[in-house]
């Protein structure tokens, strides 16, 4: 794709192009700041079609009502577009091209094989990842498996071991689920200090997804379970052999041997033709590559289950099987390295929320640093283990601030803080884990920054 | 003591009647099977794992010191470096040991393993990173001898094996605490909290 000069300037100065940046949005004229940040799905119609309009107008910014200049009729209006090829496989629009996953570049890794990426959260829009900026993290780069040749085994503690193979698992009724991922290391390199200039490099190993599949349970069930099998090991077909053993009882509630993903088949990166998908869990128990299944008494503690994907706590010990993504929650816009070009007044504030251990019940969002808390504003649909969106108009006062969400989910637990977190577990090291609360400081020039520490 | 029995009664009924099979947030397994039978003997290439605390599951075959340096400069040098003491590509392999209560704590196979079979399944099905699975079982036991003779674990005459790599006493054994979250237990404060802390004001209130 060619790369305009717009372009070029967009890539260097991540989080102030015209796409996410609230410069976008106008203050509008009147802003009712009094209106209770649950004013509603009502309110926000009613004024959406005008700020929509605005928005799109692009242009300049800010607070004062200037005249607009005289409309001409664009190149577009006066030519006929680009016919329908036979086939193809769409892609965005050469504008949006700085939409992309990035490599990760805070903490950088001497190879690419063992390696990640972070998905753009300040640019998606909705709840749904799309498949092409979808976070990776492999531990031997992107497998590519015929799916003609690929076989599934199911075998150990098991009356009939069974092999499968695509046409067999696809002929299985599916089912499908919105469900986030994300990896045990997301945040990682922003305990202490802050070190991520965006939230694409803080919070960019999530993302989110509809998955289909078929309950690893029925294929279990198949193959008979033995009583005294109780944790099932799951083995990729990559380079790495990567294994994780999970607890019988959560493969039995929700576990899915996933072939799709948004509505296409896995991409290859994300463990085409067939991954398993624990839903809430650290991304790494969501094996990719799926070759095997073996039922067995107790887990393997294989490396990546006691060298790795384990957390540091006091007395040189080390948390093990911490598998559940505990409820957290960050603000996407602003964030780290936007501009508040548009001056004091109005802005959206706007995140992810979302929890391994059920639904999202509460945001709120602070916007000095942590003294008084409002609640934000959940979008439908809020789904268990799922992104969801929160929203809350701030009325920006054109002083220093520093803001942060904090969410709730189903269980009744709160998002801790970082200080919360640290008096549990040791920070020290590769420490995993981290869904504190993520503050961004915004100056009096509007500049937003990484706040953490 | 009725209640008891009723109790275990209750639970076995559950078990038979639900089964170890019922997935609790999808709809019934419908009455098909697609899979084809498959003998344990005919999946042996791919059954790699180890059982790593008793080592069930390593094979036979043997390897030394000696013989491990030998693979080690062949296959595992270019990005581990001389002697695993960190390469080009990764850090050091070697040392660490009683550094888990000290900052940094030092990561090696030596330091960190609770069970020596774990470098065994690791070494067997993702090394070296070029060729993966290319290591005969005597070069996996060898290189694996070399890499615990580096930490000092063993010495330069042990013979790693089946029998012998589940008896060493790795350091880290006991340094492992099933997950019992949720450990922080935060509040729903809604106006004059206290602002957001940080980790170094939990470690200097915790210092005081």
């Amino acid at each position: 794709m060619a790369k305009t000069d717009n372009m070029a300037k967009e890539d260097k100065s991540i989080g102030s192009g015209w796409h996410f940046s609230p410069d976008a949005i106008h203050k509008p004229a009147e802003v009712d700041t009094a209106a209770p940040p649950s004013a509603g799905r009502r309110s926000f119609l009613r004024k959406g079609a005008a700020m929509a309009g605005v928005a799109l107008a692009g242009a300049g910014g800010g607070a004062s009502v200037a005249q607009a200049a005289k409309l001409t009729v664009p190149e577009w209006s006066r030519t006929m577009g680009k016919p329908i090829p036979p086939t193809d496989y769409g892609m965005p629009i050469e504008y949006e091209s700085h939409y992309v996953r990035t490599r990760s570049d805070v903490f950088v890794n001497r190879q690419n094989y063992s390696d990640w990426s972070m998905s753009p959260l300040q640019k998606q829009q909705g709840i749904v990842t799309p498949n092409g900026v979808f976070f990776e993290r492999h531990h031997n780069g992107t497998a590519k498996i015929d799916p003609e040749q690929h076989r599934l085994v199911i075998h150990g503690l098991v009356k009939r071991p069974l092999v499968f193979t695509m046409s067999d698992l696809m002929r299985y009724p599916s089912v499908s689920k919105f469900h986030f991922m994300e990896c045990s290391g997301n945040t990682l390199t922003d305990w202490r200090e802050p070190r991520s200039t965006t939230v694409q490099q803080s919070h960019g190993l999530l993302s989110c997804a509809q998955w289909t599949g078929v309950p690893l349970a029925w294929l279990l069930d198949e193959a008979g379970v033995d009583p005294k099998g109780k944790w099932v090991m799951l083995e990729g077909a990559d380079g790495s052999g990567h294994l994780r053993s999970i607890p019988m009882e959560k493969i039995m509630d929700d576990v899915l041997i996933a072939f799709g993903q948004n509505g296409e088949m896995l991409r290859a990166e994300q463990g085409y033709p067939i991954r398993a998908f624990v839903p809430g869990w650290e991304g790494n128990t969501s094996v990719k590559w799926l070759r095997r299944i073996k039922v067995v008494e107790g887990p393997a503690h294989v490396r990546g289950e006691t060298a790795r994907y384990t957390d540091p706590m006091p007395d040189g010990k080390w948390r093990q099987f911490s598998m559940e993504m505990e409820c957290k929650s960050v603000i996407t816009s602003p964030s780290g390295g936007m501009t508040l070009r548009g001056g004091p007044g109005f802005y959206e504030i706007q995140g992810f929320a979302w929890s391994g251990n059920g639904k999202i019940t509460h945001v709120d969002v602070t916007l000095d640093g942590g003294r008084n808390w409002r609640e934000a504003t959940l979008e439908e649909p809020v789904m268990d283990k799922c992104l969801t969106r929160f929203r809350y108009r701030w009325n920006w006062d054109g002083g220093p601030a520093r803001i942060a969400s904090r969410a709730k989910d189903s269980t009744g637990y709160v998002q801790p803080t970082v200080e919360d977190l640290a008096r549990e577990r040791e920070i020290v090291g590769f420490v995993q884990h981290h869904n504190g609360i993520y503050p961004w400081a915004v100056s009096q020039q509007g500049e937003v920054t990484n706040a953490i520490g | 003591m009725l209640s008891v029995k009723l109790c275990g009664a209750f639970a076995s009924a559950l078990f038979l009647t639900f089964g170890a099979a019922q997935a609790s947030s999808y709809p019934e397994r419908p009455d098909v099977g697609f899979g084809q039978p498959i003998s344990e003997a005919d999946i042996q290439p791919w059954n790699i794992d180890i059982h790593t605390p008793s080592g069930a599951g390593l094979p036979p075959g043997e390897g030394t010191v000696a013989q491990g340096r030998e693979v080690y400069q062949a296959r595992c040098l270019a990005c581990h470096g001389e002697k695993a003491a960190g390469g080009p590509v990764y850090g050091t392999m070697v040392g660490g040991i009683g550094s888990m209560t000290e900052r940094p704590r030092v990561l090696t196979p030596g330091s960190m393993y609770p069970y020596a079979p774990i470098l065994f399944d690791y070494t067997r099905r993702a090394m070296p990173m070029d060729a993966p699975q290319s290591l005969s079982n005597d070069e996996v036991y060898a290189v694996s001898a070399y890499i615990y003779y580096l930490n000092e674990l063993i010495g330069e005459d042990f013979k790693m094996n089946a029998e012998t790599m589940p008896q060493i006493k790795m350091p880290n054994r006991d340094a492992f605490i099933v997950d019992d979250r949720p450990d922080a237990q935060a509040e729903r404060c809604m106006s004059d909290c206290p602002p957001i802390g940080t980790v170094a004001d939990a470690e200097w209130k915790a210092g005081d």
